[in-house]
């Protein structure tokens, strides 16, 4: 722009149509990635196509995705939570804990739910209350959570759940559309407004960018932390009703290395690992290509063993794609 | 008179958009205490930094001991034996006292490894001879009290055959006491034959310890001489110079009721006793020393620092704000001094740093208008006179004065009461300046308070209708900002020098 046009203050909105830069953004790009993948598996598998095939995919990333959705929120926040697959553990073994004592379906999915909730409570309680980092509390929590399930279950396991409980993780609202996908999209969408339309969504992108000049400009940080720790927990309580329901059963290692995954999910969603950016568009397209992914793998027979290495080197990639990219622009320049 | 120790001739340094040095002499005479004296910003530091090798210059020559040299690195600084001690020390709390005093150049044995037992005695020796006998050399930093750390950080300066020493503002941080040791050790040095810089706001302590003056201002050197032939008055003058007139907003003076009134406010460590009354439609300044209190303060008085006690009364009604949400329902703003870090965001753009204090006028039910924000962005990013190419941008891909802008067009969106700017111009280029200026004078206009937190004394006498000055926590004075106020007299005030008899 010329110095002339500046004396016009004529300042545009924005540069780019809300179009333009939707169209060249991360979400496409991995859309276009989900859609080879789609491709790759039809060619990799005849039964692929078929509806009750398709459906039956969704449930390797429905779970963790749920999960996903309050955790890109906490990490464009500049926190993260390690614990949310030992929260599930906990959530589920307290679930199995009253199903001793006889307790109906929906006191079942509640205590679920509460469960996660409270450790939710209790991270953000530690994190914004001593000030420390969240990596490191989490960590211990993250023990502390699976160590209680562990000593209440030995190797032992919770099985018996009602057949009504079974609906959450096994039951279909309509032909092949079961009810964990329905969730999935309910709550995708619920974060999708609470993160880009609502006034709470700004503030963690302002706290994930400066938290000092957010606290300046009346941002409360620490409220704003301590509700996203809740959300993750909130969420890792429903997903441990959602798989301990289909499941039917409750082990202390249930979802054993899940926060990896659900992070993985974050990351290749395009947020940000260091806090600030991110889109609630971009976690739900990585959701299908993780689960695409897993079941191809799966197609191909790939051992449990060689999945875990896969997805951890996508972990390593995602995340230094970005620096890469810097550094070779950097390098450019 | 003998050869110069260190000499320096016509350095010039330069930053973006500032010139830090213009063409400086200094010359540093063996067994002789220089004093460099000069406001804040006046370019000391960068001269120090340039002394020692942190900076290079971009011109002019230095000459140590009669031959000229390059000095290129910190390293290189330390072998022509230039050494600098600084008002805050970098040491390391898990080291030893010797370990501290030695990091970098310790004493090797044969096979290339650290001799502790010469290190330790050399280390006994250096600490002997500055007067700090009871500190033990094997002990760790972090068991030693800060008066010591500031000896070990002396010792550690003195660790090389320095001939010249640098002392920036070494006395801030000390007390009484250690101030008089640390004057002992300077007449040591002295007749040891180093050549010594000795940097201080403090005139007692120049006139008691230095032979010598240089002054600067603005980057550029205004006087030098012998301290017992110069009064007092006379470098004071030099400091503030005549001839730095701006062009201020003038205004029809139309001040009201008190709007905010604070009494006894104090803080356990960093002020004390604050009492002040600011009226609708005023701009109060605040004048002091760096380190004088004056942004802790603020800061408080903007709910950010916890522990303070005293009574602050806005509109008639007693607030203690908790946090910046709460001084920000007061009606209260702050802008803060380091925009970069607690001012602008600067990976949010433009329009979403303007919106977020008043995203609650612009939301609806806590879901954001977009529009209204674009809105409410474009309002205050035209009247501010912003320049940018769109208001989707990023706030730091903007200069220095156009982000400043976006922080005031974010304070002024919420349609404060009272604002408070905390060095509203510092670093900012004199076009960006005089806009900064132009609108604290409508915005009195309009019936807003400001407090103006400010080191350069133009712009608090050009902007101020009272001044209140501030020295080591505690109000000093407060002035009516009238013909008589001078920037001698809040020099003075600031420092702590009585007013002489004319």
């Amino acid at each position: 722009m010329t110095e002339q046009n500046a004396q016009n203050r004529n300042i545009a909105d924005r540069l780019n149509t809300p179009l333009h830069s939707a169209v060249f953004s991360w979400p496409t790009l991995l859309l276009v990635v989900a859609i080879g993948l789609f491709i790759l598996n039809v060619f990799a598998s005849p039964y692929f196509l078929s509806p009750w095939a398709l459906s039956d995919a969704t449930f390797n990333f429905t779970e963790k995705a749920i999960i996903a959705f309050a955790m890109a929120l906490l990490i464009i926040s500049g926190e993260i939570d390690l614990s949310v697959a030992a929260i599930i553990a906990l959530s589920s073994t307290m679930m199995g804990l009253a199903l001793q004592f006889g307790v109906g379906t929906p006191t079942l999915v509640l205590i679920g739910t509460l469960t996660g909730l409270a450790c939710g409570v209790f991270n953000g309680l530690l994190v914004t209350g001593l000030g420390l980092p969240s990596i490191v509390i989490t960590i211990g929590t993250m023990s502390f959570f699976r160590g209680i399930s562990f000593m209440i279950l030995g190797d032992k396991a919770f099985n018996g759940y009602p057949e009504s409980f079974a609906f959450f993780g096994q039951g279909y609202v309509w032909w092949v559309i079961s009810f964990e996908f329905v969730l999935f999209i309910i709550i995708a969408l619920a974060y999708y407004i609470l993160l880009h339309r609502t006034n709470f969504g700004r503030h963690v992108f302002a706290i994930g960018n400066n938290p000092v000049a957010a606290q300046f400009s009346g941002v409360r940080v620490a409220r704003v932390k301590f509700l996203l720790f809740c959300l993750v927990g909130l969420m890792s309580g429903i997903a441990a009703v959602l798989l301990t329901s289909r499941l039917g059963s409750t082990r202390p290692s249930i979802a054993q290395g899940w926060e990896l995954e659900v992070i993985t999910m974050v990351v290749l969603g395009g947020v940000a690992i260091l806090g600030g950016s991110g889109t609630i568009q971009g976690v739900f397209v990585a959701a299908f290509v993780m689960g695409l992914i897993s079941f191809g793998l799966g197609l191909l027979n790939v051992p449990g063993i060689v999945m875990s290495i896969f997805i951890g080197a996508l972990l390593i990639v995602v995340i230094a794609l970005p620096i890469l990219t810097n550094m070779l622009k950097e390098r450019r320049l | 008179m003998s050869v110069p120790q260190i000499k320096l001739s016509k350095i010039t340094k330069t930053f973006p958009g500032v010139r830090a040095l213009s063409e400086v002499d200094l010359a540093l005479y063996p067994g002789q205490v220089t004093a460099l004296i000069g406001e804040n910003g006046a370019g000391k530091s960068t001269l120090v930094k340039t002394m020692t090798g942190i900076y290079q210059p971009d011109g002019g020559e230095i000459f140590v001991a009669g031959k000229a040299v390059n000095l290129q690195s910190p390293h290189a600084a330390f072998q022509l034996g230039i050494t600098a001690i600084h008002q805050e020390t970098v040491l390391f709390d898990e080291l030893t006292v010797a370990e501290n005093i030695f990091l970098g150049h310790s004493p090797k044995t044969r096979f290339n490894l650290i001799d502790w037992v010469e290190m330790n005695s050399r280390a006994r020796a250096l600490l002997d001879d500055i007067g700090a006998s009871h500190i033990a050399t094997d002990v760790r930093l972090k068991d030693v009290s800060i008066a010591n750390k500031h000896l070990v950080a002396v010792a550690r300066a003195l660790s090389i055959e320095a001939d010249v020493v640098i002392m920036d503002e070494p006395t801030a941080a000390l007390s009484y006491k250690e101030i008089e040791d640390l004057f002992t050790l300077v007449e040591k040095l002295k007749s040891d034959g180093k050549a010594i810089l000795f940097i201080s706001h403090k005139f007692d302590e120049i006139y008691r310890l230095a032979d010598r003056y240089t002054v600067f201002r603005d980057g550029e050197m205004v006087g030098e001489g012998l301290l017992a032939d110069t009064p007092q008055n006379e470098i004071v003058e030099m400091m503030v110079g005549r001839s730095v007139e701006q062009i201020f907003p003038s205004r029809t003076l139309d001040i009201g009721e008190p709007i905010l009134t604070v009494q006894n406010f104090s803080h356990p460590t960093e002020f004390a006793d604050i009492s002040f009354d600011l009226h609708k439609g005023e701009i109060l300044g605040f004048y002091g020393l760096v380190g004088a209190g004056r942004s802790e303060v603020m800061q408080a008085l903007f709910g950010m620092t916890h522990g303070t006690s005293g009574v602050i009364t806005s509109q008639g009604k007693t607030i203690s704000p908790k946090s910046p949400a709460e001084a920000i329902q007061s009606g209260i703003v702050y802008l803060p001094e380091e925009r970069g870090k607690q001012g602008v965001i600067l990976d949010l753009p433009i329009f979403q740093n303007i919106s977020l204090p008043s995203l609650s006028t612009t939301s609806r039910n806590g879901f954001l208008r977009m529009a209204k924000e674009f809105e409410l962005a474009r309002t205050y990013a035209t009247r501010l006179d912003l320049r940018a190419a769109s208001l989707d941008q990023h706030a730091g891909t903007l200069s220095g004065g156009n982000q400043q802008k976006v922080v005031i067009a974010k304070w002024l969106a919420i349609q404060p009461n009272i604002i408070i700017l905390d060095e509203p111009t510092k670093g900012i280029d004199i076009g960006s300046k005089a806009a900064v200026h132009a609108f604290m004078g409508e915005l009195v206009e309009q019936g807003l308070s400001v407090i103006m937190v400010s080191s350069e004394i133009p712009e608090v006498l050009g902007m101020s209708d009272r001044v209140v000055v501030m020295r080591e926590g505690r109000m000093a004075s407060v002035f009516n900002n009238d013909d008589t106020l001078t920037a001698e007299t809040l020099i003075r005030c600031a420092a702590g020098i009585e007013e002489q008899a004319a």
